[in-house]
């Protein structure tokens, strides 16, 4: 029989076990949290069987005895013989941690038990009562050798309904030595008439003979299955009790595949962060417009093959459907890309629990917009910097219950998380209900690490990007939890690197809310193609203000050289294009060119292009790949006429504008 | 050469059974649940179902016990795949109208040689 690479399964089993572990987690914390549902129990159960069930499949011996153990304790819980508490759960928990940690390093090839699991499963083992049901295979007496056997065989009337077949049992028997049939009868039950015969009703019975040195076990393992379909006895064949001294035949019932088999080395670890499951209505909807295209396609090379001006309507349309072909391709294909930004979320609940226990607080977690989509790469960069907000949000936002309870608040805090959709964006917002940023100790911190100058006057949200500052927050004063010499200046960064940016708003008292706005994807951004000189510049749609036309004697020219103009209550720097990016031929006039005003956390800049030339949907391309990073350029892409057109990368030259005015 | 209805929860068991009984020439149909089993077995016939014991949304107990209420699922094997700890569970899926079972963990060996013992 050919051997089956059972390796091919090992990255599914990962996967599967994986978002078990996940589950059972998330059920355990709901337990913990005062839910009685039942359905909480089996699901934690389930997943264990599950993944204890792979596991031994698939050959990790180390994780199937592990989860082995927790099982049973689980089916005590399940069976309501071991009543659920918080030490119960707590348990568990670390067990779920520890099957985690078994399986990551499975999957990596590497040594999986190691002393902490051992200690936890030995800790599993003390708990369960009575002995763990081991062994239902566990030795059928294993008679002494014989020279064969009598098997009285009557079938129950409703033996053909199980699926079973009286055919299949004598073909088996057949298999182990000469079956020799004494007699067929029929049964009581069958009915008087004939016509009465129901023949899904079984009324037949066997007297059979086994000639041979069958082992008792083998007879056995043949009938396994039809405990309760019939009436069996099977008895040594009378004559054969004295021939003893043969060998033993090997015995009894199909053994469970036998211990760990070595894992292989694949490249799966490697490759594991790169797949992706796929909706199937995804990839149906993928398919139905590549059905649209091919249409598309080839009544457009019909038009082509023979073209008459007559056919220029029909050409129009053509391409009219070609372009809502290739859009809804488009949107079909970025969609696969889209996952739910309920599987970053779902590793707070642990998160929160233990940092309740660590700090002494007491917090609710709500979540809100589990099911909206980021682009994957997003979401796995996005996990980092939102588990720090989290952090801190309990490190220092929330107070302490007392606090709470002397500020005339509940004792419980809250820390809401919400993603949602906003213009093209998404939003993911970390809002509690704490004390609030400290504007004087901010500030004090602020001077004291040279940031600002002493005496110098902020309002509110300058006194909130004080926090965002590199340097702000350092290994020295961070705590245990959160910072871990981590700082939000980290986290600002991380956000940006994905083309998105975070802020803070924050009322004394009340609390504070961090908000991440993020693009929808890294691949593909709407822009608005602007002209400098000969070359396009596309500036992302989502952060422009406005464009406006100014005239000449709106600019102001300031001490060392930069140029401002007034908009909406504030002076904003222009940034000459043509002169950060060296182009030549270019509008240098403000009063004859566009500024264009854009945006970045809450900060403005005008940029100043010769001619705003129209939208486009432009797909990023990497610029680092193919030449090197260039400061305020965050990529390029190909125009419709062939050419190379760099994105301007909006924070940087935000950040570039302003930079010129400080200076 | 048989059609066989493959029931599991767990992708990676699902797929090890439907690829080692497509490599020895079933035709495998494969279901994620008892309910989608059902659906599945509702417009279709097979000549085995292999089901696994624990899922959610619909149990292999509950599955076998309204495939059995079928038509044209009076007589049909169905085995269960079980763990050795559950010995209770084959006695459920027995009275259910389960035809026998299979012991988790099994290799694909173990799962030809008893598809054949029900095939023949």
């Amino acid at each position: 029989m050919s051997a089956v690479d059972l390796t091919q399964f090992h990255k599914t089993f990962f996967e599967e076990s994986r978002e078990g572990l996940d589950a059972m987690e998330a059920a355990l914390l709901a337990l913990d949290s005062g839910s009685t549902d039942h359905e909480l129990v089996h699901t934690i159960f389930r997943a264990a069987h599950s993944i204890k069930g792979g596991a031994a499949t698939f050959g990790f011996a180390d994780v199937a005895a592990f989860t082995h153990v927790a099982e049973s304790l689980l089916e005590e819980v399940r069976s309501e013989r071991r009543a659920v508490d918080s030490g119960l759960i707590e348990l568990l928990l670390r067990s779920v941690d520890c099957m985690r940690a078994m399986l990551e390093r499975s999957s990596q090839g590497q040594p999986v038990a190691d002393a902490e699991s051992e200690a936890l499963r030995v800790e599993l083992v003390r708990l369960v009562s009575g002995e763990v049901a081991e062994a239902a295979a566990a030795a059928t007496a294993v008679a002494a050798p014989v020279s064969g056997w009598n098997i009285a065989f009557t079938a129950l009337p409703h033996l053909l309904q199980t699926g079973n077949d009286p055919l299949r049992l004598f073909r088996e028997l057949q298999q182990l030595g000469r079956l020799e049939v004494v007699r067929a009868f029929v049964t009581d039950s069958a009915p008087a008439q004939l016509s009465e015969l129901d023949p899904s009703q079984c009324h037949l019975g066997w007297e059979l003979r086994l000639h041979g040195a069958v082992a008792r076990g083998d007879i056995d393992a043949v009938f396994d299955w039809l405990d309760g379909d019939c009436e069996l006895t099977i008895a040594p064949l009378v004559e054969a009790a004295a021939a003893v001294a043969m060998p033993a035949p090997d015995t009894a019932v199909p053994k469970p595949a036998a211990g760990p088999r070595p894992v292989r080395e694949t490249a799966a670890a490697s490759s594991e962060g790169s797949s992706i499951r796929v909706g199937i209505d995804k990839v149906d909807a993928l398919i139905n417009m590549m059905g649209e295209l091919v249409i598309t396609q080839s009544m457009l090379s019909d038009i082509g093959e023979k073209f008459e001006l007559s056919q220029l309507p029909r050409l129009r349309d053509g391409l009219v459907q070609l372009e809502r072909a290739t859009r809804e391709l488009q949107d079909s294909v970025m969609r696969i890309r889209m996952l739910p930004i309920g599987s970053v979320f779902n590793r707070f609940p642990r998160l929160v629990h233990d940092l309740e226990r660590k700090l002494d607080k007491r917090v609710r977690l709500e979540l809100q917009g589990e099911h909206t989509e980021l682009d994957k790469t997003v979401l796995e960069k996005i996990g980092d910097p939102l588990v720090h907000l989290v952090r801190n949000a309990i490190d220092h936002g929330l107070e302490s219950p007392a606090q709470r309870k002397a500020a005339g608040k509940s004792e419980t805090g809250t820390l809401k998380l919400n993603a949602y959709h906003e213009s093209g964006n998404i939003v993911v917002q970390i809002s509690d209900d704490g004390a609030g940023l400290n504007h004087a100790a901010i500030v004090a911190k602020a001077q004291q690490r040279g940031l600002i100058a002493a005496g110098q006057e902020l309002n509110d949200a300058e006194v909130a990007e004080l926090i965002f500052q590199p340097g702000f927050s350092t290994a020295a004063q961070a705590t245990d939890l959160s910072g871990r010499g981590v700082g939000m200046d980290v986290v600002r960064r991380n956000v940006r690197d994905l083309g998105g940016s975070v802020g803070v708003r924050s009322v004394s008292g009340k609390g504070s809310t961090f908000t991440i706005t993020l693009p929808l994807t890294l691949a593909i951004i709407d822009g608005l193609v602007t002209a400098v000189g000969s070359e396009r510049y596309i500036v992302p749609l989502t952060s422009i203000v406005e464009s406006l036309r100014l005239r000449a004697d709106a600019v102001r020219r300031i001490a060392g050289g930069g140029e401002v103009f007034h908009f909406r209550d504030e002076y904003l720097p222009i940034m000459r294009l043509h002169r950060a990016f060296a182009c030549t031929d270019a509008v240098t006039e403000v009063e004859r060119g566009i500024v264009v005003v854009i945006e970045e956390d809450g900060r403005r800049v005008g940029l100043l292009v010769d001619d705003l030339l129209g939208q486009q949907q432009a797909v990023v391309k990497s610029l680092e790949a193919h030449y090197r990073r260039v400061q305020g350029i965050s990529g390029a892409t190909i125009l419709s006429d062939g050419s190379v057109a760099l994105i301007v990368d909006v924070g940087g030259v935000v950040r570039l504008g302003q930079r010129s005015r400080a200076a | 050469m048989a059609k066989i209805l493959a029931v599991d929860d767990s992708a990676s068991m699902r797929g090890m059974v439907a690829f080692t009984l497509r490599g020895a020439g079933h035709e495998v149909t494969e279901a994620e649940n008892g309910q989608l089993a059902l659906d599945v077995a509702r417009g279709s016939s097979f000549e085995l179902v292999l089901a696994d014991v624990n899922m959610p949304v619909m149990d292999g107990i509950a599955m076998v016990r309204e495939l059995r209420a079928m038509d044209g699922y009076k007589g049909v094997p169905i085995l269960m795949l079980t763990t050795e700890s559950h010995t209770e569970k084959k006695m459920e899926g027995k009275a259910a109208g389960a035809t026998g079972w299979l012991v988790k963990p099994f290799d694909p060996e173990q799962l030809l040689a008893t598809v054949k013992r029900v095939l023949g």
